[in-house]
Formats: C-alpha cells, sequence, structure tokens
C-alpha cells in the first residue's frame, strides 16, 4: 500500500512536470542595440553577452517549468532616437517581447523609455546607457541599468587625473546625452577638486575635418585633453588631429574610447595616456572569459554588462513566477543585491533553482552587480595606462 | 620671435588643414558639379563613389606586399628588380611615399567599371526615358544606398587604416628643435600629397576640357544638348567619358581623404553635405567654382571657429593678453558656417559664385 502510494505520487509529481513542460513559455526579450552607427564595432558582443545567458538559461530549462527564452534582436542605431523608438514599439507591439535588454547610447535609451517602455509597462535593463540624466527620468519603476552612471566616472576620472598631478586639462566632448553628460560631471566634480577646465568643447561625430575643434582646444590648453567621444567615432578623429598638428602629446579616454581599437590605431603615439572604464575585479572577468570560451571577444566594453543586464532579467521573471513585466519590475533589486545566495556568472540554473525553491539570491554575476538608488549600477572602474604602445591596467577604483 | 610664434600657430592649426581638406572638398566637389554640368543630375551617390574607389584602392594596397613576394620568389632575375624599383619610393619597400598611390589606378579602374556599369543598368534607362532631373536625383540616392551597402559588405563598417611611408614631412617636435620657436608646424605627407595631387588632376582636368577634342565636345553638350548633338557629337561616348573622369576624381579625392584622415565607409557618407555646400556656393556646373567653394567652405569652417587667444596672445603687449578665448563661435556652430554661407550665396547669387546652372 505504501508503496503503491508512493509510486503514484511519483507518477503524479512526473506528470505534473510534463504538464508543465508542454505548457512552458516562449519568452521573447528584445535586445536593442545599435548595430548601424557610433558604436557598430562593440554591439554584436554585446548582444553575444546577453543571448549567452539566454541561452544558458533556456538550456538548464528550469526558468519556470522550463521556458524557452528567444532574444528578437533591433537596432537603436545609437544617435537616432526616432529610428529606436519605432524599433522598440515593433519589438512589443509586434514580436511582443516581455522585456527588453537595452538600450545602448544613453540618447537613445531615454527615448525608448519614454515613449515605449512606459506607455506599455515593459522593463527594460541598458547595460551601457551611462547619462547622469537617466537617474532622475519618471521610470515607473521599469528602468534598470547595470553599468554605472557617469556622475560616478566624473569622480573617478578626476581622481585618477588629479593622483597623476594633473590639474589643468581641456576637454572634448561628443555632442550627445552621453558625452554632454560625462563632460558636465567630470568637469563639476574636477572643479571642486581644485582643478581647471580649460575649454569643454563639443565635436560631432562622423565628420569629415576635426581641424576646427583641435584649433579651439590647443588655443585654450592644457596638461591633457580629455576626449570623451566614441573610439569608432569623432573621438579617433580628434586624437588623430591633435596628435597630427603637435596639440597635445597625452590624454585622458573615459569609457567610450577604451577599445583594443584604440591602441590599434595610435600604438606608441598615446604612451603616457590614461583612461577608464567600468569594469568588474579581474577574477569575475577572468571567469566569464572561460564562461565565454571564445565564442566571441567577452573583454570588450559592457559585454558582461549586457550578459548581467538579460540575466537579471530571467531571475526576475523566476522569483515573480511571472514573465509580465508589471509582475517581475519590482524584483530585480531583490535578486541583484544581498540578501541571498552569491551567484556568478555561469551559475545561472542554480540561481534559478534556489529561486524556484522560494530562497533568496544575490546576483553578482560577470560584473558584480550591486544596483543602487533608482535602479543602477555601482561600478568600479579600472584604471588603464598605456606604456609602449600597450594598454595596461593601471589600478582599480 | 612673437609675430613668427603667432604666424606659425595660425599656419599649423588653421592655415595648412583647411588647406589640405579644402583640396579634397574641391575633388569631390569637382565631380559632382561634372555630373551636374554634363549628366543634368545631382549625384547623391558621389561620397559613396569616393569610398567604394578608396576601397578598391585599400585592397590592391594591402595586396601588393603579396605580389611583391610572389615576384621575388618566381622570377628573381628580371621582373623583380623592375619591381623593386618601381616600389623603392612607396611605404612597402620603406619609402617615404603611401603605397596607396601605387593602387590607386587600379582603383580609379575598378570605379569607373562600377560607374559605367551602373550608368548602363540604371541612369541610361532613364536618360532615355527623358526622366525629369528631379527623377534622376531619387534615382542616385538609390545607388546611394546600393553603393553604401557594397562597400559594408566588402570591407566592413570599421575603419581602416592603409597609410604607409613617412607619415611627416615635418613634425610639430622636428620643427620646434629645427627653428626653436615655442609653437611647432606639423604638415603631414598626406597633407602634401593631397596638395599636390589636386593641383595636378586640377591642371590635367581644365586642360582636358579646354583643350582636347573630346572635352570640347563635353563642353558643348553640357551647354546645349540638342545643339551638340545635331552637330554630330556622339552622347553616348559623351555620358562614358564624363563617369570615367568622375571615377578619377572621385577615387583620387577618396584616397587622399583616407589618406590624410582615416578610411570608415559612414564618413564618407556625411561627407556629401560639405562636398554638396562647396559646389553649389561655387555654382553648380562649373569647374572653377568647385575649387574656389571647396575652399571657402574650407576655410570658413576653421577660421570662424578658431580661438584665436594664443595668436592673440603673441601679439599683444602682456597686459592687453585676452583672458577668455576669443572664439567667434563655438565649434558646435561650425557647420552652420557652411550653412549660412550657402544661404547667403543662395539668396543673393542664386547660381553661385560663378555662375553656374540654375537647373
Amino acid at each position: 500500500m505504501k508503496h503503491l502510494l508512493l509510486g503514484s505520487a511519483a507518477l503524479i509529481s512526473l506528470a505534473g512536470a510534463a504538464m508543465a513542460g508542454s505548457h512552458s513559455e516562449d519568452i521573447k526579450i528584445g535586445v536593442i542595440l545599435g548595430y548601424t552607427g557610433p558604436i557598430e564595432s562593440l554591439t554584436p558582443q554585446m548582444a553575444d553577452g546577453a543571448e549567452l545567458a539566454m541561452k544558458e538559461v533556456t538550456d538548464s530549462g528550469k526558468l519556470m517549468g522550463g521556458a524557452k527564452v528567444t532574444p528578437v534582436r533591433a537596432d537603436s542605431t545609437c544617435v537616432d532616437a526616432g529610428a529606436a523608438t519605432a524599433a522598440a514599439e515593433r519589438l512589443v507591439t509586434a514580436d511582443g517581447v516581455k522585456a527588453i535588454m537595452g538600450a545602448d547610447c544613453s540618447g537613445v535609451t531615454g527615448a525608448i523609455l519614454q515613449n515605449v517602455a512606459r506607455p506599455n509597462g515593459i522593463v527594460m535593463i541598458s547595460p551601457s546607457a551611462t547619462s547622469p540624466a537617466l537617474s532622475t527620468a519618471e521610470d515607473d519603476g521599469l528602468f534598470f541599468r547595470t553599468s554605472p552612471s557617469d556622475a560616478r566616472q566624473g569622480v573617478v576620472m578626476t581622481e585618477v587625473l588629479m593622483e597623476a598631478g594633473i590639474n589643468e586639462v581641456a576637454v572634448t566632448y561628443t555632442n550627445n546625452d552621453y558625452g554632454k553628460g560625462l563632460a558636465d560631471s567630470f568637469q563639476a566634480a574636477f572643479e571642486a577638486a581644485g582643478g581647471s577646465v580649460t575649454i569643454s568643447a563639443a565635436h560631432e561625430d562622423g565628420k569629415a575635418d576635426y581641424s576646427a575643434e583641435v584649433g579651439a582646444l590647443a588655443s585654450a590648453g592644457g596638461d591633457r585633453l580629455v576626449v570623451a567621444g566614441y573610439v569608432d567615432q569623432g573621438g579617433s578623429g580628434i586624437v588623430r588631429a591633435a596628435l597630427d598638428s603637435g596639440a597635445f602629446d597625452t590624454f585622458h579616454f573615459p569609457d567610450g574610447m577604451i577599445s583594443d581599437k584604440l591602441v590599434e590605431n595610435f600604438g606608441s603615439e598615446i604612451d603616457g595616456s590614461s583612461g577608464q572604464h567600468p569594469s568588474p575585479s579581474d577574477e569575475l572577468a577572468t571567469r566569464f572569459t572561460d564562461l565565454v570560451g571564445g565564442a566571441f571577444d567577452a573583454t570588450s566594453p559592457f559585454v558582461p554588462e549586457s550578459y548581467d543586464a538579460a540575466a537579471l532579467i530571467m531571475l526576475a521573471m523566476q522569483a515573480a513566477g511571472s514573465s509580465d513585466s508589471a509582475d517581475f519590475a519590482g524584483k530585480i533589486m531583490d535578486v541583484a543585491n544581498a540578501p541571498g545566495e552569491p551567484i556568478q556568472s555561469g551559475e545561472l540554473a542554480k540561481a534559478l533553482e534556489i529561486l524556484a525553491d522560494g530562497g533568496d539570491i544575490d546576483y553578482v554575476g560577470a560584473t558584480g552587480v550591486e544596483l543602487i538608488g533608482p535602479g543602477e549600477a555601482a561600478g568600479t572602474y579600472r584604471v588603464v595606462g598605456f606604456e609602449n604602445g600597450e594598454e595596461v591596467t593601471a589600478g582599480r577604483k | 620671435m612673437d609675430v613668427l610664434n603667432a604666424l606659425v600657430a595660425f599656419a599649423n592649426f588653421v592655415l595648412v588643414p583647411a588647406t589640405a581638406y579644402g583640396a579634397q572638398l574641391a575633388l569631390g566637389a569637382l565631380g559632382v558639379t561634372l555630373i551636374y554640368g554634363i549628366l543634368r543630375f545631382s549625384n547623391f551617390a558621389h561620397g559613396d563613389t569616393m569610398a567604394f574607389g578608396a576601397m578598391v584602392t585599400i585592397l590592391v594596397t594591402w595586396s601588393i606586399p603579396l605580389v611583391f613576394a610572389w615576384l621575388q620568389f618566381n622570377f628573381p632575375t628580371l621582373l623583380f628588380p623592375i619591381a623593386d624599383w618601381v616600389l623603392s619610393p612607396f611605404g612597402v619597400a620603406g619609402g617615404p611615399l603611401p603605397t596607396a598611390l601605387l593602387a590607386l589606378p587600379v582603383g580609379i579602374l575598378v570605379t569607373a567599371l562600377l560607374l559605367l556599369g551602373t550608368d548602363r543598368v540604371i541612369y541610361g534607362f532613364y536618360r532615355q526615358q527623358r526622366a525629369k532631373p528631379v527623377v534622376l536625383v531619387i534615382v542616385s540616392m538609390g545607388v546611394m544606398f546600393m553603393m553604401n551597402g557594397l562597400v559594408r559588405f566588402v570591407i566592413g563598417p570599421d575603419d581602416q587604416r592603409f597609410a604607409d611611408g613617412a607619415r611627416f614631412i615635418v613634425s610639430a617636435r622636428e620643427f620646434k628643435a629645427m627653428t626653436g620657436l615655442r609653437e611647432g608646424l606639423a604638415f603631414k605627407t598626406s597633407q602634401g600629397i593631397t596638395i599636390v595631387t589636386a593641383v595636378i588632376v586640377v591642371a590635367a582636368l581644365f586642360w582636358f576640357l579646354n583643350r582636347t577634342r573630346t572635352g570640347k565636345s563635353m563642353r558643348a553638350y553640357s551647354d546645349n544638348e540638342d545643339l551638340a548633338l545635331l552637330s554630330g557629337i556622339n552622347p553616348e561616348r559623351v555620358v562614358a567619358i564624363t563617369w570615367i573622369i568622375v571615377a578619377a576624381l572621385a577615387t583620387v579625392a577618396g584616397v587622399l581623404y583616407g589618406l590624410d584622415k582615416s578610411f570608415k565607409p559612414f564618413t564618407y557618407f556625411q561627407l556629401l553635405l560639405p562636398i554638396f555646400a562647396s559646389a553649389i556656393v561655387g555654382g553648380l556646373g562649373s569647374p572653377v567654382g568647385a575649387i574656389v567653394g571647396g575652399f571657402v567652405i574650407a576655410f570658413s569652417e576653421v577660421t570662424v571657429t578658431y580661438a584665436w587667444k594664443k595668436v592673440l596672445g603673441y601679439l599683444m603687449p602682456e597686459a592687453l593678453e585676452p583672458s577668455g578665448l576669443v572664439q567667434l563661435l563655438s565649434t558646435d556652430y561650425k557647420f552652420a558656417v557652411s550653412f549660412v554661407i550657402l544661404v547667403i550665396v543662395l539668396l543673393f547669387r542664386p547660381t553661385g559664385i560663378f555662375a553656374g546652372k540654375t537647373g
């Protein structure tokens, strides 16, 4: 009798699992990044990072009883708010995505948040929008980011420059929300620390010629030129023109400029320059690189952040037991922060199990995620130096 | 001494870069203006034609070392020494000139084939229909998108560096050491080549248009199509030669621009704006106008937004030294400057400075 009871109980639970399996959802998550435009050389790896997390979850078969997660890519263009909004609208209305991993650049991210995410009540987590303005934007609790705000980067930059004994700099920034936000937050922090900014001049991306900008920057002078731009775009154009005309010998590069491309373009010409970008500790980075295993470039900027953004969305869904944004938006802070079992990258299956059993997790992920304030990463920065044509790690902040 | 410093600073940040940029714009605008004058439409695909020509040249540049190695291996006695001698002034063999110059003729040839092909398949059809110029403009936009995609498909959307040889004729640091001045003057090889090549190309073009029979028939066709046809000028020949010249101009302009800055398809697309501004300011259809327009646009972009602090700092007595930047307009407005010039020219001289065609 006892055996029969146990047996039927086992059978029922099996059937239950099978039923769940057959009813399991196909959850679509939008991956909206600028596949064309100023950061088109960074975005393919970012998308790969996010899709890696989705594949990991799908393969585990543990999300809400075996749900399958399908990424749907859309092009944010990085610069064209209209095109980005239309692409996001299509994701939500035509493809029926449950959440958005993206967007990338701050301007289009703000546009999608206000025009698509809020009206439709869709959660979005950006891996790379760093404008300070997004911290205070109305978001109905739907917007998060796994990269830190540039208000923090401005302070870190000031520290790096002050420690190098530099207190007079010229600043040029790419003329958009990211560049302007970073330049302003840096200038405020730098001047508060006793430094002086001789000029803060915008440059347009993708333009033919930067002699005018470099002429003005050189005239204003300074010990170092801060280039708050994009390496694929005007940023490199400005550096090239400044080096060629002998206007500046050393530079300081914030996150948009740190890329293999920079060393490839300028080699030893930028020796003595400095920079920083949000980057996890070596341990987390190595772990993530091993997880990726050479499938794509895991060390490219914002790739681990993209993995984490996608992972947070799916973990929050599991915690809420629902793929509906209204249900899981409130769970994102819970799964990202303590208390709970720390979850490394590649341990999503374990995290899903703990959540399914009603436990707590503290998602660490690929970047050591810790969400603060209005749902943005606190951020650790890797300080970068340039020696003999190589990019070297000069510390962390 | 201070006057010299001021002059050098001015030359380094205004005169030299604006002259090189102006020469690049002038070559681009010449192509646009020729098509407008002879084929009677504004060719929006010109920026991407430049990108295509530069792309072919880059690919050939990259393959030159391979050809060189192959010659060395297979023909060590006769052909290799000749190739060695031909290559010696170029970067690939350690010389000062960029190897891309050697690859340029191939780039021009392939681009000419592409343009002739486009003309046969696309523009020729609309010419036969006697389509209005505005239709051809839209058609050229379609061609622009096709070329845009083609270039990105072949070489990718990224930056490509293909400049080799000596970077500088005089670098800022060498100049300072040489003269003992506080200001440096950099003169890049690419800037020197740009200016010299532009002069040669422009001279050759004017000689061709004014002195040769074919050039004269092209001008006749441009002035009055019907009259030209009546006097026995073969229109297909004029059109074909125009496309070949445009291919040469576009490829030269694209390669010079790429050598001076860098090659990136997106930037070439963006070049369309200043190129059209140059052509219109100078007078669409007028070759002299295109050259003048190119320099007007380049110099206005650089001078109006230049911060004169440094130059004035050298010239003024210490007490009067400016504390501000002495900048007429912030660099944000440099494109506004070209547009203002464009608007003024269109208001007061709608045909451009050198009275081109109106429509």
